[in-house]
């Protein structure tokens, strides 16, 4: 079967070769992926096994690469939302947002209050869906069904939201430069409040089917850990940094959309294992909901939900229809027609997988000279063959689960 | 904040001299050049220093400048952060065009490893001493550098987007 | 039965008698095919997260006899694909295809499968029609779980009326000769 694989002078069929062990058994080699259904994208490792243990492990990616890059060298502004939807589609509100913010720095917008807080509060929704796609498919790993059928509906509720705010469900394209295309519709408040009131029992019952069990204790204590030190040497952000113990989040480090009005605290873990990584998030889901509270909460008088900037900001759609001039304004950002200064600018924000930063290059031109985009999926998943060595197949897919490589995000 | 940019400017000036420069404040991070020689051991520098602590490598990617002068037509940047000031810098260093070459930084940042694969990937430039530096997301077979400006964005390949089916040929535009 | 939710699916035209019925093979093994549709998820981004969704409680796909989700292409009946499919990817693609045993049939779900969708790039394979043949597309970016569910619906249709001959026929071969594929 190797010989198949694997050319002959691959160092992997050498050591094969070399190494016999005393018991007379050989080293094997094992092709994980790219289609294996579990590893829940398209990720090839070619693994070199000693029985059942991983003795090396060597990863391809890039089998969905779709040139986002390249694209957004050849897009106008307003175009490049859908693609940032598509790079971490199981929190693209935070893509999204994250692209606005970034133009909004360029162009120094000023976004009125209560926008920033709906984005807040649009974010961490897309936090939770991140995070219970991630637990949940976890729990599918270990053997456990039943959470990812549980919560699995209170997504869908998630997703009800989404679409009374921007008419999507999974690629929202939402939002525009200094805020949001339209205001929030009352039935979207009362959907979630809806969800506020749901969500929390069935999370917390999802959290006693698991973080007692002892079958998933067995499976996830102690798995695929990794060291604080080690961890930032690979560049590790977000939920599986602070499994590690350390406390960077974006949110609090460098505060965008008034996050520093609200008062959370940053759930940390100890030994950066798969447990840690299941329970950080369990936590950070908690404080999403509080943070949501809060600002429905201290949500502003009024109903300003974009910033006075008619340059950036697309005219409403029956004004375009009927008024002459803000058909014009329509054509005119629409196109990229709009003065945009040259400058260079980075900007991050606290994605579902860690620090996802926009590096935008621009020459004045209406699209990007050069956009890059710092995917957290695309730098810690390096670390992944370091982690599984020595350890057994089987938790060689439940660290993978465990650290929710997105693969859009991973390969742009 | 406590470290401010001057005294970042001081430090790095000490050290290298005119191996570094332009310095300049763009937006919220504070940014300059270096040359290719000595790259690494300014990140090395930067990274150790007790008083600079810049441990962690954000983000590493490259431009191409078609238009600049030979000497200036790729660039690397480097995006590095100090998590204890909370300070982002970006340092940029200019390539030339012919035989883009600049020393690898994987031996410093493991997390660099996959960036530089990735820059080679789209622009060809050579990360020296890196240990595997060969493709990473297009396949071994390809010859091109897709994110080079000359190349184009779509497939060469594709067939329904011929002008003729949608009115126009090259007489009626 | 008559108290049950559980709807069944009508028999095929055929001469009802006391104690027989008699109908035509092809409308039996079509009717059994098409309720027994066992998919292959071939999942690479976006519309996977949406197809979850349909296999999850909300939506259930299993109500339409697509009960198990085959991993493995052998068993598997329909091959989903959902996603984009870059150049890298197709020549896997073609081999999970090659590897399904007749008969087989192909939904391309979602922009990216069925014509490259937005990534119009040199990455991006323009439709996977391009590498094997494709029975229904369903358009998207991504489809909504009901479109899905549409889509397999018009596959039942597509296996219920197939003749059990198509397989063997002249044109099919000249099909997959068209594509390479023996």
């Amino acid at each position: 079967m190797s010989e198949l694989l694997l050319p002959p002078e691959h160092r992997y069929a050498k050591r094969i070769k070399e190494q016999l062990n005393e018991d007379g058994s050989e080293l094997s080699i094992l092709n994980l992926g790219p289609t294996h259904p579990a590893t829940h994208g398209i990720f090839q490792n070619i693994l070199l096994m000693d029985g059942e243990r991983i003795l090396e492990a060597e990863p391809t990616i890039g089998y969905i690469h779709r040139a986002f890059e390249k694209i957004a060298e050849n897009r106008p502004f307003y175009q490049i939302t859908p693609l940032t939807d598509r790079m971490n589609y199981c929190s693209s509100p935070i893509n999204n947002m994250g692209w606005w913010m970034t133009l909004e720095k360029l162009l120094d917008i000023e976004v009125p209050k209560r926008a920033q807080y709906l984005r807040v509060i649009v974010m961490e929704l897309a936090r939770i869906t991140d995070h219970i796609i991630c637990n949940s498919i976890l729990g599918v790993d270990t053997g456990a069904y039943t959470g990812f059928l549980y919560v699995f509906q209170f997504r869908e509720k998630i997703y009800e939201i989404y679409e009374e705010i921007c008419g999507a469900r999974l690629t929202t394209n939402m939002g525009r430069i200094g805020g949001f295309e339209r205001d929030w519709s009352p039935e979207a408040f009362r959907k979630l409040d809806v969800f506020l009131e749901e969500f929390p029992p069935a999370w917390q019952e999802f959290e006693n089917l698991f973080v007692r069990n002892r079958i998933f204790i067995d499976r996830t204590v102690n798995v695929g850990p990794i060291t604080a030190e080690k961890a930032m040497n690979y560049g590790f952000t977000g939920p599986n940094l602070r499994a590690t113990g350390v406390d960077y989040d974006v949110r609090v480090a460098q505060p965008y959309s008034s996050y520093e009005d609200f008062d959370f605290i940053v759930p940390v873990g100890k030994s950066g294992d798969t447990y840690d990584r299941f329970c950080v998030r369990n936590a950070e889901v908690w404080e999403s909901l509080s943070i949501i509270r809060q600002a429905l909460a201290k949500m502003p008088e009024g109903n300003e939900f974009h910033a006075d900037v008619p340059d950036y900001y697309l005219p409403p759609k029956e004004d375009v229809y009927t008024n002459m001039e803000s058909l014009i304004y329509h054509f005119k950002i629409v196109m990229g027609e709009v003065p945009i200064p040259v400058a260079e600018i980075y900007h991050p924000v606290e994605g579902g997988n860690g620090e996802l930063g926009f590096y935008l290059v621009t020459d004045g031109s209406r699209t990007p000279y050069r956009l890059h985009f710092r995917r957290p999926c695309f730098i810690y998943y390096q670390a992944y063959p370091e982690m599984i060595e020595g350890a057994l197949l089987s938790d060689a897919i439940v660290i993978l689960s465990s650290l929710n490589v997105i693969a859009g995000e991973l390969d742009a | 904040m406590a470290l401010e940019a001057i005294q970042i400017q001081e430090k790095v000036n000490e050290a290298f001299g005119i191996n570094v420069f332009n310095y300049n404040q763009e937006k919220d991070i504070f940014s300059f050049e270096s040359t290719t020689d000595s790259i690494t051991a300014l990140i090395l520098f930067l990274k150790n220093d007790p008083d600079l602590r810049f441990h962690f490598l954000t983000d590493l990617c490259a431009i191409h400048y078609p238009d600049n002068e030979f000497s200036r037509q790729f660039a690397v940047v480097y995006h590095m952060h100090n998590w204890y000031e909370n300070k982002r810098i970006k340092i940029k260093v200019y390539i030339d065009g012919e035989n883009p070459k600049i020393k690898t930084i994987s031996n410093i940042f493991r997390s660099s490893n996959w960036m530089e694969r990735e820059a080679y990937d789209f622009y060809g430039i050579d990360f020296i001493g890196h240990p595997q530096l060969k493709r990473i997301l297009n396949m071994d077979e390809m010859i091109s550098f897709p994110m080079r400006k000359e190349f184009p964005m779509e497939d060469s390949g594709r067939t329904d987007k011929d002008d003729r089916f949608f009115g126009r040929t090259t007489d009626n535009y | 039965m008559s108290d049950s939710k559980i709807n069944m699916v009508a028999p095929p035209e055929g001469v009802v008698g006391e104690g027989f019925f008699a109908t035509k093979l092809n409308d039996v093994v079509g009717m059994a095919r098409a309720n027994s549709l066992w998919p292959l998820p071939f999942a690479t981004s976006c519309c996977g997260i949406e197809f979850m969704a349909t296999m999850a409680s909300h939506y259930d796909l299993a109500r339409f006899g697509s009960e198990r989700v085959s991993f493995s292409p052998r068993q598997a009946d329909m091959l989903m694909v959902m996603g984009t499919i870059s150049k890298k990817m197709a020549p896997i693609l073609r081999q999970v295809y090659e590897q399904m045993t007749e008969p087989r049939w192909v939904i391309a779900v979602g922009a990216c499968a069925s014509s490259g969708g937005i990534f119009d790039t040199y990455s991006t394979l323009q439709g996977i029609d391009k590498v094997i043949p494709v029975d229904v597309y369903v358009p998207g970016c991504p489809p909504r779980p009901e479109q899905i569910i549409d889509g397999v619906m018009k596959l039942q249709e597509l296996v219920r009326t197939e003749s059990v001959r198509r397989r063997s026929s002249p044109e099919y071969q000249e099909l997959l000769a068209s594509y390479n594929i023996k």
